[in-house]
């Protein structure tokens, strides 16, 4: 078995575990510190009793993201270490800050939010429920600095065989971060939402009379905020979009399954990809539209995989340097299709929520449980054109996969790291969503008393 | 003073403050299933670490992450080579981790009496296992002139380590029962203290046999660059006032004096390393030294001048964290969160 082979699978099992319960922090850490902020300026105890209920899935979700973290942090240097020479000067910096900056922040403050009900005033309380979400996005800017440097490389020096930085705001002013993280932000929001969508139309659909009310509130809530999610994960993919066609052309061929340059380029809405041939077995296309989509005209061409591999050969000896294509191309679908759905789910859900019609479409609070995925998918399938679109570079231009790995690690040592993985985040993956489940579905305290 | 002389002061502060914090962490996990009889107790000796454990362990997150960002090749031979222990160590604090979470999320006793023992194995073995990696820096390993270190697992698993790791386990252990001495009330409180004399006397004699092994072992207490000495000399001293305050009955120094002895054991062992960061045994050679292993000069300034900007505030608001939650945790307290 091929150690980089190996290495990958199992940087790519631990990561996509860990971003499972990530982005629901991301989101629900924001969400819960807008209620706690209604709570505070309106005095309303059912606005408490909510972010009492939604916070307990919150913390279950979070403990999670946490621990599944720690691998991710030491994964650079366990499987690797070839990467952690060269990229120690630029890699490892945005990482000291995210620890320094946001880890600190948001599990100081994770501490004081959860056990400090009694012991802060309601403003400071509520102000450290705004230091714990600050902390969290934090935390995804400074890990996407890092990313963004991986396919774009910006302010750097190629010295003595190994990435230096040269300039640490090109690093941070990287376009890419300005892409990525508010798309990774919003995609958070949307996640966040849509779970808080799904767990209060399952209590609306079991007809209990005396949480009702909180359940239409948090409906409505959620919907407001899945939506925003919505609307700007699709906004804001839509520009990064454009902009990878110019920095990563490669990867947004890969994702339309564009195999030849056309000017003006077609848009394929469905097709079947023999990658190893090169062509499109099957194809249904819309003249013009890619051209529209990349560059807001129907003039500009886009060069195919073809021409790229060839003009990339050229660049930089021989090699294959197209993404798996079949996976980009429906990754994206998957990613773009979800996006516009859960745009019409929640503002569906926004608009007869606010005429309080949504007690009456019960077939659509049926839809909205299993629309609770649908932004997680999502966001998978993102992650999964944004990393496998970078292909063959581990860093875009200047390291090759296969030359980062450790060298010193075996085939057996990587087995048994991924077994022990596969097993314990299967377990904590189990026991952690039946526990958000139980709490999910349990009774809000609704009567006066004690809010737990 | 260069950048690379102050970055290994400041990987030194940050190891001292993860072992300083997470030790007591660690060592309250591994005493929970011993001084805990009742549920409630039990639920009482997790919440004494409750609001900060997660803060504490960000000291190790950021350690690692400093270490990345200032010596890139001490991280990536580090990680790489110590694989198979630190997948092991992984386990650990990832079990560990969740286990505070979910506990008390059923009432069915099994369950809880399941996460009790993960608490306590996610305790011991990265307490363990630091004490073994570290024990290995000081002694040094087979690194090759490519920097890596290919032994494997077995040779660091040596009487030595082994030994280190104990000598860790130890501190730890008499670390989290004077944080537990300060934190709880009633019967179990009462046998957090009774326990802690016998434990001293074990600990006294493990670091003393661990002192003695590593002078004959290692150049750590002699070597030319830093003496490791002086802070071993202090670290002894400390210990012994740990029980000196212990027999008082004053539990606050008591505390303190278990903290400066994992602090000075910790400046102990760096110091005894520079300039050296990891030994190679093949070859002196082949070590890795803060000149070797670092990154550039703009990247060290770089962190540097984030790290004086924001660890006074890590430090101030953790301090904080430590002053709200300063009361004793009674096992009689009815709505606990862990």
């Amino acid at each position: 078995m091929d150690p980089v082979i190996l290495s990958r699978w199992q940087f790519a099992i631990t990561t996509i575990f860990h971003f499972f319960f990530v982005p629901v922090t991301l989101g629900l850490a924001l969400f819960v510190a807008i209620l706690e902020t209604k709570y505070v300026t309106s005095g309303d105890e059912l606005y408490k009793k909510m972010v009492k209920f939604w916070s307990k899935i919150f913390l279950i979700n979070f403990a999670v993201g946490v621990v599944t973290g720690i691998v991710q942090e030491f994964h650079f240097g366990l499987n690797w270490s070839g990467y952690a020479r060269f990229m120690g000067d630029i890699f490892g910096a945005p990482l000291a800050i995210e620890g320094l900056m946001a880890f600190f922040m948001e599990s100081t403050f994770i501490g004081v939010w959860i056990f400090g009900w009694d012991k802060l005033s309601k403003g400071a309380h509520a102000a450290v429920a705004w230091l714990v979400a600050i902390g969290s996005n934090l935390s995804s800017l400074w890990i996407l600095t890092a990313n963004s440097f991986m396919q774009n490389p910006v302010g750097y020096a190629i010295r003595d065989g190994r990435a230096e930085m040269t300039d640490f705001w090109a690093l941070l002013g990287n376009p890419n971060v300005w892409h990525q993280f508010p798309h990774v932000t919003a995609a958070g929001i949307a996640i966040g939402g849509f779970l808080v969508l799904a767990f209060s139309a399952w209590h609306l659909l079991q007809n209990k009379a005396e949480s009702k009310e909180f359940f239409k509130r948090s409906l409505r809530w959620a919907a407001v905020y899945g939506l925003i999610g919505a609307l700007l994960v699709g906004l804001i993919g839509h520009a990064q979009g454009q902009f990878l066609a110019r920095s990563q052309p490669l990867k947004v061929a890969a994702m339309e399954g564009h195999w030849e340059s056309e000017t003006p380029a077609s848009f394929s809405v469905i097709a079947v990809i023999d990658q190893k041939n090169q062509r499109n077995t099957f194809d249904v296309k819309i003249p013009k539209a890619l051209s529209f989509l990349l560059f807001n005209n129907f003039k500009t061409g886009f060069p195919g995989l073809v021409d790229l591999q060839e003009a990339e050969r050229d660049k930089y000896g021989p090699g294959d340097y197209i993404p798996p294509v079949t996976l980009s191309y429906w990754s994206s679908r998957t990613m773009i299709g979800i996006g516009l759905l859960m745009i019409l789910v929640s503002g569906l859900a926004a608009w007869w929520s606010w005429r309080d019609k949504i007690m009456d479409r019960r077939w659509f609070l049926k839809i909205l449980i299993p629309a609770g995925l649908l932004p997680t998918i999502a966001s998978i399938a993102g992650w999964l054109v944004a990393e496998t679109g970078r292909w063959p570079w581990i860093v875009h231009g200047l390291q090759r996969i296969e030359d980062a790995v450790s060298p010193s690690i075996t085939p057996g040592n990587i087995v048994f790291s991924l077994t022990t993985f596969l097993v314990l985040y299967t377990v904590l993956g189990t026991v952690g969503v039946a526990l958000m489940l139980k709490y999910g579905k349990s009774e809000p305290v609704i009567a006066e008393g004690k809010g737990e | 003073m260069d950048l690379n002389i102050l970055w290994f002061i400041l990987l030194t502060i940050l190891f001292s403050g993860f072992f300083f914090l997470e030790g007591f962490d660690y060592g309250v996990g591994m005493l929970l299933p011993f001084v805990a009889k009742t549920d409630q107790e039990r639920r009482a000796v997790i919440n004494t670490i409750g609001p900060v454990w997660d803060g504490n362990e960000v000291w190790m997150i950021v350690a690692g992450g400093a270490m990345f960002a200032a010596f890139p090749h001490m991280y990536a031979t580090l990680f790489s080579g110590f694989y198979v222990a630190l997948i092991f160590m992984l386990i650990g604090l990832i079990v560990r981790g969740v286990s505070f979470e979910f506990r008390s999320k059923r009432e069915n006793p099994r369950w809880r009496k399941t996460w009790d023992w993960t608490i306590f194995f996610g305790s011991l073995i990265p307490a363990l296992l630091w004490g073994v990696a570290i024990t290995n820096l000081m002694r040094g390993v087979a690194i090759e002139g490519d920097m890596n270190y290919y032994g494997g697992l077995l040779p660091l698993l040596n009487p030595y380590a082994l030994f280190g790791g104990l000598t860790f386990l130890g501190l730890f252990i008499i670390h989290g029962a004077s944080f537990l001495a300060i934190k709880l009330e009633g019967d179990v409180h009462t046998r957090v203290k009774s326990l802690s004399g016998k434990l001293w006397i074990a600990a006294i004699v493990l670091a003393v046999a661990f002192l003695v092994w590593s002078y004959l072992a290692t150049d750590i207490l002699n070597n030319p660059g830093w003496d490791g000495l002086i802070p071993a000399i202090l670290a002894a001293v400390s210990l012994l006032a740990y029980g000196w305050f212990l027999r008082r009955g004053r539990e606050g120094l008591t505390f303190l004096s278990g903290g400066l002895v994992i602090i000075l054991a910790t400046v102990m062992v760096f110091s005894g390393l520079f300039p050296r960061l990891l030994i190679s045994t093949l070859d002196p050679s082949n070590s890795l030294t803060i000149y070797n292993a670092a990154s550039g000069p703009y990247t060290l300034k770089v962190i540097t001048i984030v790290t004086a900007i924001f660890l006074p505030f890590v430090l101030l608001y953790q301090g904080w964290t430590y002053w709200i939650f300063r009361k004793r945790i009674s096992p009689d307290t009815p709505d606990l969160h862990y």
